[in-house]
């Protein structure tokens, strides 16, 4: 090639690159109707019986069911049952199935699909569901539309864990006698919502189409979805400004693109649909370590913590500072306890009396982006701030479950779900009973109590609810007095989409509800 | 006869090297913290000893360790690679569903940075101490020294975001119904700020190589006969300088060539591009041990493949070069 060629080709490359070709005139619309979703990670699988990440309840959740769905108080409403009764003794709960549903293969749902389900299947491979399935002495199907779940005990929280992701309802005609994880059907799920699972490009998108043979009439309102995945949070949200994306669900945006995004046109930000998870931040204590053994110690870290900036400042004003154990949404939450102001004298003279000597604590964030690692970095200062020294400790996910589950740590960040009861998603972080090794989810910090363990116990056990609020009321004064972990606050994960979406959000899950209802004014 | 001893010496050679390469990494993987169930059971967000226990049933990690490494290479040797435990299926139909588009991307990145790097510096030689020579100098220097991510994020901003010209994401419009042309064109498009941004960082090595090697070629006695000779001046550095400075480069681009097989993780994070550089870097956050290993087994077994190639094409490039 002659050099004056290699000019030529080489300015004819970028004068190609830079003329401006308007290219999109090459591309055709996408098809109207489907609804573009951006995805993170992306999901492991969408059997939801095995799969329980975000993400895959996100996608999942259009395509399985649960018997009830419920609003943003926790109130059931009707899902795959239409109607359930509850006994005098709080022992029998009978639930009255739809008729006429259909799985997406064409084959009739039935009350055998539930007992399936929930007895075999479920409790072989859900462990939050199998927890709650203690409670449950027998599960019968007395005819076709009837399913009756006969407990031990009155079991407080038993009407809120039938939400879809909670306990999805799987088809015995493919499961039944197969090895639930490795069962190919798998790959190719099969329930009765609102949309069928249509394809999925590994590392590209997963396409869900509308289920015509739903059983509500004239749902769903929308044709079908695209989930798309772009693991890189700035690129997800280039796309949602380049027009590419409709729906930015929770915790897919950094928090200082929000704004950007939500000063854009035909934008609405929405913090609905967690009502059910509750997501509450806190950062564990080691109770077995050092200083923290001090209840003074840990009451001082509550004091030294400015929680109110770290609201405002990494969360960008998301989200309420946490007063404790419960978060507002789950029921029992009570205000009745007592406050820990950002107070550095307090918290420097707590130090003092306990006798802290400087000892350092290591503090391990939560290594999910940016935002949580600023928020660590706050933390950090505050604590400086009254004298004590920590050390900020970096890791990838899988070893901060590995330091979490071995209780390899002084200070760690976490955030968990409630599920709208606190014999669900609280009990679990506080009672002697929960202090095993090897999960992140339990008593990590170690804190025992024999009287906490107790209200705890009977507040699960319990049917009334006034009964059960005096119990979980105390408990919360208990606990927040021995500052067992530093409650910090109860996130809120913003959904960003378009104006032109009505009725997005619908239930106490949200998103994770499935876009049956969604509807989408034609531009 | 003597290339193709030669070149059977080599895949011996790299067999050895590739059965080291799985057992070291092997143990490596197992070094890091976590394994796949307690991620998998993290991710849940709820979980208990008896879950965890059936995940790594499920999965074999309850048996000794040398007796998996054993199960392992036993697969292996039967080009085996084992499932994916995250995803519940077979590693080399993953890493199969990935390759083409990695390739795509690397190999156009590939041939852009090495014909404009290779055009560039052998340009800025021929006129070094002009400002045309200052102006390439200096705008590869920009290049190598900008990290790759705001590159790319800046390019994403420009030309996805702000003029609409180009995708910022993605390998094709999902959802487009095109024809098959316009599926090319639309893969094209998707392609142009991955693939540049990818090729401006080599582009930029390429082109500062070439005018090094250039300028030392043009100064020793063959190129100065030549010209005494009364060679025109172009052929000079055409024939004469071009190709003798080309050495070090196909050294370059054997190793980069290697390397573009494992992907490139940033730009295909960035780009939402689904290649095998974000297959692997996903696998090692997940702990996904028989995934990582496969992506390891096969970008190493290219990268050996790889070098046999570069040392045969030096023999071409210049004929005194012997195989040994």
């Amino acid at each position: 090639m002659h050099r004056r060629d290699f000019i030529k080709f080489a300015s004819a490359t970028t004068g190609w690159l830079a003329a401006g070709q308007p290219w999109t005139a090459f591309a055709q619309g996408v098809t109207n109707g489907m609804l573009n979703v951006t995805v993170n990670p992306e999901p492991p699988g969408l059997m939801l019986a095995i799969i329980q990440n975000g993400p895959a309840q996100m996608v999942a959740g259009n395509i399985y069911e649960g018997l009830l769905r419920y609003d943003a108080e926790l109130n059931p409403l009707p899902g795959l049952a239409t109607s359930w009764k509850i006994s005098e003794d709080s022992l029998t709960y009978t639930f009255n199935l739809k008729p006429g549903v259909t799985w997406h293969d064409g084959k009739p749902f039935s009350a055998d699909d539930v007992v399936f389900s929930v007895d075999k299947l479920l409790r072989e491979t859900h462990a939050r569901l199998r927890a709650s399935l203690v409670a449950v002495d027998s599960i019968t199907a007395p005819d076709a539309n009837t399913v009756v779940f006969k407990l031990k005990y009155p079991f407080g929280p038993f009407i809120g864990i039938f939400e879809v992701g909670t306990m999805p309802i799987l088809p015995k005609h493919i499961y039944d006698g197969t090895d639930y994880r490795t069962n190919p059907a798998n790959n190719t799920p099969i329930g009765t919502g609102p949309f069928k699972f249509k394809e999925w490009v590994k590392g590209s998108y997963i396409r869900l189409d509308k289920n015509e043979a739903y059983h509500e009439p004239g749902l769903p309102g929308i044709d079908g979805i695209y989930f798309h995945v772009i693991p890189d949070a700035a690129s997800r949200a280039g796309a949602y400004e380049a027009g590419k994306m409709d729906i930015m669900p929770g915790g897919t945006v950094e928090y200082f693109d929000i704004a950007r995004l939500k000063a854009l046109p035909n934008t609405e930000v929405t913090t609905k649909g967690w009502e059910f998870f509750g997501p509450h931040c806190f950062m564990w204590l080691n109770n077995r370590n050092g200083p923290l053994k001090d209840v003074r110690v840990r009451q001082a870290i509550m004091y030294a913590l400015d929680r109110e900036a770290m609201k405002n400042v990494a969360w960008y004003g998301y989200g309420k500072v946490a007063t404790g154990p419960f978060n507002t949404s789950t029921r029992y939450h009570s205000d009745d306890v007592t406050k820990y102001p950002h107070d550095k004298a307090k918290a420097k003279a707590l130090l003092a009396e306990a006798g802290y000597k400087g000892e350092t604590l290591r503090l391990l964030p939560l290594p999910y982006g940016e935002t949580w690692q600023r928020f660590a970095e706050m933390a950090r200062q505050n604590l400086s701030e009254v004298g004590i020294k920590v050390e900020l400790q970096a890791t990838d996910v899988g070893g901060w479950n590995e330091k979490l589950n071995n209780w390899d740590y002084d200070l760690a960040f976490t955030y968990l779900y409630q599920y709208g009861d606190p014999a669900l998603g609280v009990a679990r972080n506080y009672t002697t009973q929960n202090i095993q090794k090897g999960s992140p989810w339990n008593n990590v910090c170690g804190y025992s109590n024999p009287k906490v363990d107790e209200l705890f116990e009977r507040g699960a056990k319990e049917a009334s609810s006034v009964k059960r609020r005096e119990l979980y009321v105390e408990a919360q004064k208990i606990l927040v007095d021995e500052v067992p972990v530093a409650w910090l606050i109860e996130l809120e994960f913003p959904t960003i989409y378009r104006s032109n979406i009505t009725n997005l959000v619908n239930s106490a899950i949200g998103l994770n509800d499935g876009f049956a209802r969604a509807k989408v004014a034609k531009a | 006869m003597n290339r193709l001893k030669f070149v059977a010496r080599r895949l011996g050679q790299g067999l050895a090297a590739l059965l080291l390469i799985v057992v070291v990494n092997f143990f490596l993987i197992r070094a890091a913290p976590g394994d796949p169930a307690a991620v998998m059971a993290g991710e849940a967000g709820a979980g208990d000893a008896k879950f965890v226990a059936q995940l790594r049933e499920q999965f074999g990690l309850d048996k000794p360790v040398l007796v998996q490494l054993g199960l392992y290479l036993e697969n292996v040797v039967r080009l085996d690679l084992g499932q994916s435990y995250r995803q519940q299926r077979p590693v080399a139909s993953l890493i199969a569903e990935r390759v083409p588009a990695t390739l795509l991307l690397t190999g156009t990145a590939f041939v852009l940075s090495l014909v404009m790097g290779v055009a560039l510096g052998a340009w800025s030689s021929s006129r070094a101490g002009t400002w045309v020579d200052s102006l390439i100098t200096t705008v590869a220097l920009l290049f190598y020294a900008t990290p790759l991510f705001w590159v790319a994020l800046m390019a994403v901003l420009v030309f996805s975001i702000s003029l609409d010209w180009l995708p910022g994401f993605g390998l094709a419009t999902v959802g487009g119904q095109f024809s098959a042309l316009g599926q090319a064109l639309d893969v094209a498009k998707h392609l142009v700020l991955p693939a540049v941004t990818l090729a401006l960082f080599y582009m930029a090595i390429y082109a500062r190589m070439t005018r090094t090697s250039m300028l030392e070629v043009a100064r020793m006695d063959f190129v100065k006969t030549a010209r005494a000779k009364g060679v025109p001046r172009g052929r000079i550095w055409r024939v004469h300088v071009l190709r003798n400075a080309l050495l070090p480069i196909v050294t370059l681009a054997g190793i980069q060539v290697g390397q573009m097989v494992g992907g490139a993780i940033l730009t295909e994070t960035v780009f939402a591009w689904p290649g095998i550089g974000r297959l692997m870097f996903e696998a090692l956050l997940q702990r996904d041990y028989n995934l990582l290993l496969g992506v390891f087994l096969f970008t190493a077994a290219m990268v050996v493949l790889f070098n046999i190639v570069t040392d045969v094409v030096y023999t071409i490039v210049d004929p005194r070069i012997e195989l040994t």
